[in-house]
């Protein structure tokens, strides 16, 4: 069996620990993802998906509970590693699109090989074009974020997040804010990317029409969870 | 660096308004600390000069005479009442060996050997009392500039010429041309013949001196072949005190420099000096207080844009740098537009402000080590102002900084 990318033994999550205000809202999470894996992440509100996912994303730390990704221990490492994983191994797609309005989308595409190599290279602005193009954007990669409609803002951002090909996609509620038309749209493509490069991807979702399209369900309830199914295609 | 760069100025160019203002009122900043900067030197040796008159930087006399008891015999005591000597006037020991000497010395700009003692000008009923100053011309204006000051005839004085001072002239009622007599306690004196008139800019300083020939004065005063002071001018007018303590270290003489001869004048400079450079102090202080407090507000601004950033990948150093960039680039472009605006003012002021007699009062020196250091010291100064909102937007939390 391969090494998952993210594997996560009885992780808890408090939040002001060893005051009289501390809430734990994480209670050991067993939960690991391999290559190619498409899995949603469902539950009501409040039951700890956004904290689980940024756990997964390195941006927060876990309070118990041992984390590897691709086989390392990280939950000790101090910032500056975990800021260098998050860029090699990792990528986000938030709500709210999160691009970076000072930037064009060719350039926010490129963003992530400008951190990683320090520099822009003609190979990652044909690489950059070649994604913008694959999530249908070609005519409109020059244009400011805040000229583009909210499906083709996830779009960029899908294409921002795929930028260095990483092995996981992190996505939170992609198509929350999206009309039902348009979240096909945006979902189908994660899909595409999915299939055509093997990138696994964790979408959290209220949608239960798109979760059933995807081929595991993780169901999360009050910090614990309580449904882990794979399910036949 | 590159990725700091980019981000930084596209979070300026993202700025708009808010960097125009900030860099505006850093260039009006830097502009008055240049404009101040370039004049101060001048300004002041300006000021010397035109106080000082025909005073040289540093003047050599003839040391003290004084009164040596005699020291009596073992087991008398006595308490000596010891009366200060009337100090005649002396020539200066050997001061053709002081004058060759002082040429070679390095900083020296020129020397003149002068003979000044006490005289009378009459015409007519009319006495005045004046300083008989006996000057080589072409040495004495080298030291003092007095040529500058001729308003009417000249200075290449022969012997039987006087020069004398413009209210002089007015009191004793005489023109170019007219004669005067000059005369000395030691000598019944001569008629002389007034050759030039100078103006000094002080009532008190045109009535005060008679020029005549060296050898002239040395004859009305009693000083065969003596001078009473040889004068120094230095290139470094503010190292005069340190020139005549150095000197009076070698020779037997009284050495005196401007500055402890005008006390009060050297401590109004002095104050002055420390006055602009307080302002210039509090002047860099508002401008980076002003910078400083326009990147917090940006980093506030950019919060949800750091906190992608750093999900994407951004170290909390690249973070950091992006904002230390941002107060360098503020600082450089306010010194680039403010040096010009400080010398555009520099020019402005040599030409429209004038003193009474027409000559500028201000001519700035304005070289590029001046901008040199400005533009160094802006960056370092908007380099500090960025810390604190650097640091600030080093710190923030991805997780929450995503979630506004």
């Amino acid at each position: 069996m391969t090494t998952p990318i993210i594997d996560l033994r009885g992780v808890c999550k408090s939040y002001n620990p060893g005051t009289p205000v501390a809430v734990e809202v994480l209670h050991g999470i067993d939960l690991a993802v391999c290559e190619g894996e498409f899995a949603c992440l469902i539950g009501p509100s409040g039951s700890g998906k956004s904290t689980l996912l940024n756990l997964i994303g390195l941006l927060e730390w876990p309070s118990a509970g041992a984390y590897l990704l691709k086989g390392r221990p990280i939950e000790q490492a101090n910032d500056d590693e975990r800021t260098r994983a998050r860029l090699e191994t990792l990528g986000f797609v938030f709500q709210f699109h999160h691009l970076l309005p000072a930037f064009s989308a060719l350039e926010n595409v490129m963003m992530p090989g400008l951190m990683r190599y320090g520099a822009y290279t003609a190979a990652q602005r044909a690489s950059a074009a070649e994604l913008l193009a694959a999530v249908g954007l070609g005519d409109a990669m020059h244009k400011r974020p805040n000229e583009l409609s909210g499906g083709m803002q996830q779009r960029v951002a899908i294409a921002r997040s795929l930028a260095l090909a990483p092995d996981l996609v992190l996505a939170d509620e992609p198509t929350g804010n999206l009309d039902t038309h348009t979240a096909d749209d945006v979902f189908a493509l994660l899909r595409q990317f999915n299939e055509t490069r093997r990138t696994a991807f964790i979408i959290v979702t209220h949608d239960p029409r798109l979760a059933a399209r995807c081929d595991r369900e993780i169901e999360l309830r009050d910090g614990v969870l309580v449904n882990d199914a794979a399910r036949k295609r | 660096m590159r990725f700091e760069w980019t981000v930084a100025l596209r979070f300026l160019r993202e700025g708009g308004l808010q960097t125009l203002l900030i860099i505006a009122g850093t260039t009006v900043g830097i502009a008055v600390i240049v404009f101040i900067s370039a004049f101060l030197g001048d300004l002041q040796s300006d000021l010397i000069r035109r106080t000082l008159g025909v005073q040289p930087s540093v003047i050599v006399r003839p040391a003290e005479e004084i009164a040596r008891p005699l020291h009596q015999a073992a087991g008398v005591t006595a308490l000596d009442q010891v009366q200060a000597r009337a100090q005649r006037l002396r020539s200066v020991d050997q001061w053709q060996a002081l004058q060759a000497e002082l040429e070679a010395t390095p900083g020296v700009r020129a020397v003149s050997p002068v003979a000044a003692g006490p005289g009378l000008v009459t015409r007519g009923d009319a006495n005045k009392s004046v300083t008989i100053t006996g000057i080589v011309p072409a040495r004495y204006v080298a030291v003092t500039r007095l040529d500058e000051k001729i308003v009417a005839g000249g200075l290449p004085l022969n012997p039987g010429d006087v020069a004398i001072g413009t209210d002089l002239a007015r009191d004793l009622g005489v023109a170019i041309g007219d004669k005067v007599r000059l005369s000395t306690p030691t000598s019944p004196g001569d008629a002389y013949q007034v050759r030039g008139i100078y103006d000094l800019g002080q009532r008190g300083l045109n009535r005060a001196y008679a020029y005549v020939t060296l050898p002239t004065a040395q004859a009305l005063l009693n000083l065969p072949g003596g001078v009473s002071s040889v004068e120094v001018a230095i290139e470094d007018l503010f190292g005069a005190e340190r020139f005549a303590a150095a000197l009076q270290a070698k020779v037997p003489h009284e050495v005196e420099s401007w500055m402890k001869a005008n006390s009060q004048l050297r401590t109004a400079l002095d104050n002055q000096t420390i006055m602009t450079l307080l302002v210039r102090f509090f002047l860099a202080l508002v401008v980076a207080i002003g910078v400083a407090s326009v990147l917090i507000v940006s980093v506030v601004q950019k919060t949800r844009e750091i906190g992608i950033l750093r999900a994407m990948g951004a170290s909390r150093g690249r973070i950091l740098r992006v904002f230390l960039v941002q107060g360098a680039l503020i600082g450089a472009s306010g010194a680039v537009m403010g040096s010009a605006c400080g010398y555009l003012l520099t020019a402005v002021m040599s030409n429209f402000v004038r003193a009474d007699d027409g000559t500028p009062i201000f001519t700035a020196h304005f070289d590029a080590m001046l901008f040199g250091y400005t533009v160094l010291g802006a960056i370092v100064l908007g380099l500090i102002a960025a810390v604190m909102p650097a640091r600030r937007a080093a710190r923030l939390d991805p997780a929450q900084a995503i979630r506004l």
